[in-house]
């Protein structure tokens, strides 16, 4: 295998481990949001029970209390970041046909190694989500409120841009994580970069195509951090 | 009740998590061009006072009308009911709200913290909008900051941007809750201008404030709260000048004695 060869076979893997970080983004950013909506939900469907705080009965008070929503949403959360992603990714792939004996076509793979991808990175981001969102002062809902906003006008005009200036950092951190978290593909041998790049290396009993390989996610992750150092620079106008 | 009532608030009472009683009894009335100062020692509930008359923070029992209109009254148990969802948002409409640190949009720039509200929520046109937040910028002396951000101006900058941005919804009644007291003395006298002048031009106003002078000028009515009671409630200067109740004269000479 000439080097050229080689270099080819690279950069079609590269191309779908591009495919697999923009998918992983595209969706997992708005779902982190849909995710985070939940976790910070204060659905309390048995607070109508509890007529005084103050005199009722301590399991009526937790229960007045409970958040099933929140609950479960947090229950979720812990479990994607508490298990490692090659695990998770294991499970999607295989888990229908272990479970229910459904016959897994030959493209459920790529779907499910995506489906993998976005559930773990959504309960990252919602996470930093709750963070950013948490460090806002009340004072600008109530200002908004005050003015008479509705309260999806209140999150999408005054929350979420101030919310995503200050959780671009942590995001920029998972995002340049999920560059190289790419390479658990291997797991459901999809043929990204870095499968191919093991496949070669075994074959040929060289230890180059996987330098190669750490050298392209390497300048990835420069031009991920560049751009999102510009649009971080773009919103450095207020503060 | 007179048609020019504004403000009526009747035996409110607040009570935080069933065992907190932070207002008793409180009965408020505000006819239109009034200026009415709330004052009192900290946590006597001055704030709490202003929070459930601005929405902010549910009753526990008593009623709250605007302009003659119910929006939230007792209901078979005792407990205050809120009016629907359209009934408050209208009556949000009747009245703005200063706090005491501002809470100015900072990804909004002057101009857009001014008209975005009018535009958005009274769906005012946008040039209309402009032409009015021109206005208000110039009689606050800010004309040369409509395109600044928050974070460049000053604090009493920021107050009158936070009072012009009030002012652009055109309330009835405008609130204020300590408006001066997170500036530097330097600054706290451009902002007593302006609510001077808005005296002047007939704004009705309750002002919560620890600026004693400042009340006894402005006011039409003081109201001295305690313990969450409304211990005196008067003319400024009556009040003031001649305090009627043991607790008020304490009030005043502690703070005499600042
Ligand atoms: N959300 C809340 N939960 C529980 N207690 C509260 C809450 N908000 C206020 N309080 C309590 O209510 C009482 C009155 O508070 P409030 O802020 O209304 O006083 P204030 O007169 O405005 O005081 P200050 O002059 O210091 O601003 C205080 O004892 C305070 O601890
Ligand atoms: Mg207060």
């Amino acid at each position: 295998m000439t080097f050229g060869v080689m270099l080819s076979q690279l950069l079609s893997g590269l191309g779908q481990t591009c495919l697999i970080f923009a998918l992983t983004l595209i969706f997992s950013l708005p779902l982190g949001l849909a995710v985070c909506a939940g976790r910070m939900s204060k659905f309390a469907p048995f607070g109508k029970l509890v007529k005084n705080k103050k005199d009722c009965p301590k399991f009526l008070k937790a229960l007045g209390e409970a958040k099933p929503i929140r609950a479960i949403f947090s229950f979720f959360i812990a479990i994607l970041r508490g298990t490692p992603l090659m695990l998770q990714l294991l499970v999607v792939c295989y888990g229908p046909y272990y479970l229910f004996k459904v016959n897994l076509s030959s493209s459920w793979k790529f779907f499910a190694l995506i489906i993998g991808f976005v559930i773990n990175y959504s309960a990252y981001f919602a996470e930093i989500y709750r963070a950013g969102i948490e460090s806002i002062p009340v004072g600008q809902s109530e200002a908004a409120q005050t003015l008479g906003y509705s309260k999806a006008q209140t999150f999408f005009k005054i929350i979420l841009p101030q919310m995503v200036k200050r959780t671009l950092p942590p995001v920029t951190n998972e995002v340049i994580t999920l560059v190289k978290d790419t390479s658990l593909a291997f797991v459901l041998t999809h043929d990204e970069m870095f499968t191919i790049a093991k496949r070669i290396s075994a074959a040929k009993t060289t230890f180059t195509p996987l330098l190669i390989a750490g050298l392209f996610y390497f300048v990835f992750n420069a031009i991920v951090a560049f751009v999102m150092t510009k649009i971080e620079n773009s919103m450095k106008y207020y503060e | 009740m007179s048609e020019n009532n504004i403000l009526k608030i009747e035996n409110l009472r607040k009570v935080f998590d069933d065992e907190l009683e932070v207002l008793k009894d409180i009965s408020l009335s505000v006819d239109r061009g009034e200026v009415v100062g709330v004052i009192g020692p900290s946590g006597s509930g001055k704030s709490t006072l202003l929070r459930c008359a601005t929405l902010l923070t549910d009753m526990t029992c008593g009623e709250l009308s605007y302009m003659g209109e119910k929006i939230v009254w007792n209901g078979a148990d005792g407990r205050s009911v809120y009016a629907d969802k359209k009934t408050l948002k209208k009556a949000r409409s009747k009245f703005g709200l200063v706090f005491q640190n501002f809470n100015l949009f900072p990804h909004y720039s002057v101009m857009k913290n001014l008209i975005d509200a009018p535009v958005s929520v009274l769906g005012i046109e946008k040039s209309k909008a402009k032409e009015k937040a021109a206005e208000l910028l110039e009689k606050m002396g800010l004309s040369d900051k409509a395109d600044a951000y928050p974070c460049q101006l000053s604090g009493g900058q920021k107050q009158r941007v936070a009072i012009a941005r009030a002012l652009a919804m055109d309330p009835e009644i405008l609130f204020f809750d300590e408006p001066t007291s997170a500036l530097d003395p330097e600054l706290t006298g451009e902002i007593l201008k302006v609510i001077r002048q808005l005296a002047q031009e007939k704004m009705t106003m309750v002002i919560v404030t620890h600026e004693m002078s400042f009340a006894r000028e402005v006011a039409d009515k003081i109201v001295f709260m305690d313990g969450g009671v409304i211990v005196e409630q008067g003319a400024a200067k009556d009040i003031i000048d001649n305090p009627q109740t043991e607790r008020m004269k304490r009030f005043l000479t502690k703070l005499g004695e600042k």
